[in-house]
């Protein structure tokens, strides 16, 4: 974070990329990453009474049949509420949860049966984790040229020399200029930005080719977080980098990725480029979501009206509603909504929403509006200029 | 969002009365005893001469049964800071946390803080009902409520005015709440022990409360832990409401939320603040939190406020450099996706902060004079800017580009 700007760079001039992410463009490169009606069903412990009286056995449904690919170099967040399953999702992905149903296919290998250290010592080179708290996941006691070298030492056999040069690569990369300013401090002496550094510089030291960034910038500051989204698009630029992205903030997916999925108890509720996502959602829940989502602009009179926040939270997982799982909270609920669940509808450019509104070749809403009504009546919000 | 049409005034409405009570109503309020206080005259009745003007259909939950202090100045804005400088000492120096912050808040309006972390916020707000760290002490300047100086107060008399008068809103909920205790009981005991209310009618109010905030009722008798996240926000909120207070600070109050919850949240501020008369303070670093919800925004840097007006004419045409590099750093959905800026830099250490303005390391248009002279704040049309760009007299029109005699930036950039 050095070289380029006094001030004025912004995430254009340094991720710009004559490569992948023109984001009117469908990610075009090879497939790296496959998830398959992915399951992670979380029994719930029942006590001796509840065995004994025949109490049915609940499960939570933390993930509930997800299919999701990606391709190399992009970007993929995963956009969703505590409790969408997002993080379990990730986790799936770097084998530290083990899913329930379902594959996980890595470049054309079928990974999903791999879990013995012996058989996962690749793959986890190549898919690295970050987490959200780079408080916990650095050890107080430990310095950070350690934290980095650490995959190192345990995975692979380098002299001394390499392995140094590997980690002052890795903190450079990581924007720890020079590194030997930091490699022998303490994360105590480090702030909260520069602590997340060394988090990234510890997952790109084995030159992975995936990274899971879970809630990365979550807990850091405004200005600093656009410090580190920027950090991470120069690093896929400069290593080639494929993220999937967790987060909950879909104004940070907005910025960071090229496609969008969002997630909503266990399901993919919508998928596509992120300009189509964020500009025309088509499930109601995206489109609760962007429009409550977080702006510095101070909103005129109409503004303020066209948002919709919805009622309640997301439901317990254990106990998922029937027909479409958004329907209890969903504004524009029709009958069928309560019985069939919609599946996840190809609408053009891989778009793809899971809502009996955006079946192909549906006219009319429930009401009798065709859906362009309903969408305009929804967005003005204004009951006399509402088409009838 | 528009401003509150009329300021309005605290007004006392005796619970179960349905009707509004004017000046004449609370003479009686004279005869009620006031003990933490030292003696005056009891000038809560006129304060209530402008009648606070009913939502249609809000129940105003017997706001105001209790007397304001006995010093109240009728005339006195609500909260006035003026010259504030709060210190922390530390074996290595001393931190000027808060140097020389003035601003001041209306009846019923909402205010909100907003800068990097450290850059003096929350201890701005932690003064003004001094709950400060054992080594902070306020060096200098008045924080006058209703006209009342709080900073001369012993830490006995100021009991009075925190909860009762000012009451603060914390950003975790599980730290902030008794783990072991019901958040009904939580929330009666301000009543109990400030007011002298009887377990019975602390307990009632409680569960008034919990519905104000949209808790059911019944839900009191739930452990924190048995709340969700923006649950055990709301019951934060109905604490903070308990003693009913003029003052509501928000210390990052939805910073650990989710988007939808945090939509609830604000909207269920904003609903309070109208149907209570409420005056807020909410600090945060969000901008997005404060164009929603605030008429005023102080924009703080380094303990100093860099530029302060109304929201939407600092956030559409802010004239701070930092303002305007804050604003630009924000995820921003409404905007172009590749358009995010960055701050370079990190706020300095408060020990030994640069001289003249504390923003020049890292402005893109400092220039000779900015690391000379600390800038004097300016007011345009309403917008008080702390900036060396700007000068008395001048069209106050923002200024987006270094001018010929900038140097730019020294800070290291990413690093501090």
């Amino acid at each position: 974070m050095d070289e380029t700007n006094g001030s004025g760079a912004t995430l254009a001039t340094s991720a710009d990329p004559a490569d992948s992410t023109d984001p009117t463009e469908p990610p075009t490169g090879e497939e790296i990453l496959r998830l398959d009606g992915l399951h992670v069903h979380f029994p719930i412990r029942r006590g001796l009474y509840d065995v004994v009286t025949g109490r049915a056995q609940l499960m939570v449904r933390a993930v509930d049949g997800i299919d999701l690919t990606l391709h190399r170099g992009e970007v993929l967040a995963l956009v969703g509420e505590s409790g969408s399953g997002k993080t379990t999702t990730g986790r799936v992905v770097v084998k530290l949860t083990r899913q329930t149903g379902g594959t996980v296919t890595f470049e054309g290998k079928d990974v999903s049966g791999l879990w013995s250290a012996g058989q996962l010592r690749d793959y986890r080179r190549r898919i690295q984790i970050i987490f959200q708290d780079p408080y916990e996941t650095l050890n107080p006691k430990q310095t950070i040229h350690d934290f980095v070298a650490e995959p190192l030492v345990v995975n692979a056999k380098l002299n001394d020399d390499e392995r140094e040069k590997k980690v002052v690569a890795a903190l450079e990369s990581a924007g720890l200029r020079p590194a030997s300013d930091f490699m022998y401090r303490y994360p105590h002496e480090l702030s909260g930005g520069q602590r997340q550094r060394v988090v990234i510089a510890g997952a790109l030291v084995m030159d992975p080719e995936v990274i899971v960034a879970d809630e990365p910038v979550s807990m850091l500051d405004v200005s600093i977080r656009t410090e580190l989204l920027r950090l991470m698009l120069d690093v896929r630029k400069e290593r080639g980098l494929t993220y999937l992205f967790i987060t909950h903030d879909l104004s940070l997916a907005w910025v960071i990725a090229d496609r969008i999925a969002v997630m909503y108890l266990g399901k993919i509720m919508e998928i596509g480029l992120a300009e189509t996502v964020i500009r025309s959602p088509r499930n109601p829940y995206t489109q609760a979501l962007v429009s409550v989502s977080p702006s510095p602009e101070p909103p005129g009179a109409g503004l303020r009206a066209k948002r919709t926040i919805l009622e309640g939270e997301t439901p317990d997982a254990a106990h998922v509603p029937t027909g479409c799982r958004f329907h209890p909270r969903c504004p524009v609920a029709f009958d069928r909504c309560k019985v069939d669940e919609p599946p996840l509808f190809q609408l053009e450019d891989g778009h793809a929403a899971a809502c009996w509104l955006a079946e192909p070749g549906r006219v009319a809403t429930a009401d009798g509006r065709t859906l362009a009504e309903a969408a305009a009546a929804r967005t003005e919000h204004q009951p006399e200029e509402a088409t009838i | 969002m528009s401003g509150p049409a009329d300021p309005r005034r605290l007004v006392g409405a005796v619970e179960g009365a349905d009707r509004e009570i004017v000046a004449d109503d609370l003479e009686h309020e004279g005869t009620l005893r006031d003990e933490a206080d030292g003696a005056g005259p009891n000038d809560a009745t006129s304060i209530s001469q402008a009648a606070l003007e009913r939502e249609p259909g809000g129940p105003l939950l017997g706001r105001r049964q209790w007397p304001l202090p006995k010093q109240a100045d009728p005339n006195a804005p609500l909260l006035e800071v003026d010259g504030l400088k709060t210190y922390f000492t530390l074996e290595s120096g001393t931190v000027k946390a808060v140097d020389g912050v003035s601003f001041h808040l209306d009846y019923g309006e909402a205010l909100g803080i907003a800068g990097e972390s450290g850059c003096g916020k929350t201890t701005t707000a932690l003064s003004l009902v001094r709950i400060l760290p054992s080594n902070a002490t306020i060096r200098e300047g008045s924080i006058k409520l209703m006209g009342i100086d709080l900073v001369p107060k012993t830490e006995n008399q100021l009991r009075r005015y925190r909860w009762r008068e000012i009451s603060i809103v914390f950003q975790g909920a599980m730290n902030a709440l008794n783990p072991v205790r019901r958040v009904r009981d939580q929330i009666a005991e301000p009543l109990e022990a400030r007011l002298n209310q009887s377990p019975k009618a602390a307990r009632k109010r409680a569960g008034d409360l919990l519905e104000l905030v949209g808790i059911p009722r019944r839900r009191g008798t739930a452990y924190p832990h048995e709340l969700s996240g923006g649950m055990r926000q709301r019951a934060m909120i109905a604490m903070a409401l308990a003693c009913d207070p003029a003052i509501v600070i928000g210390d990052e109050p939805t910073t650990a939320l989710d988007v939808m919850v945090q939509a609830q949240i604000l909207q269920l501020l904003e609903d309070l603040r109208t149907k209570l008369g409420l005056s807020l303070i909410l600090i945060t670093h969000d901008l997005s939190v404060i164009a929603e919800t605030c008429d005023r925004v102080l924009i703080m840097y380094a303990g100093r406020i860099a530029e302060e007006g109304r929201v939407d004419e600092v956030f559409r045409r802010p004239r701070h450099p930092y303002t305007q590099k804050l604003l630009a750093a924000f995820p921003n959905i409404a905007a172009d996706r590749r358009s995010l800026e960055v701050i370079p830099g990190s706020p300095p250490d408060l020990r030994n902060p640069p001289p003249g303005c504390r923003f020049a390391p890292r402005c893109f248009a400092a220039m000779a004079v900015c690391s000379a002279e600390v800038p004097p704040e300016i007011s345009f049309d309403g917008v008080r800017v702390a900036c060396h760009l700007y000068h008395e007299g001048d069209s106050g029109e923002p200024v987006t580009t270094a001018p010929a005699d900038a140097i730019g930036a020294t800070a290291a950039v990413g690093l501090a």
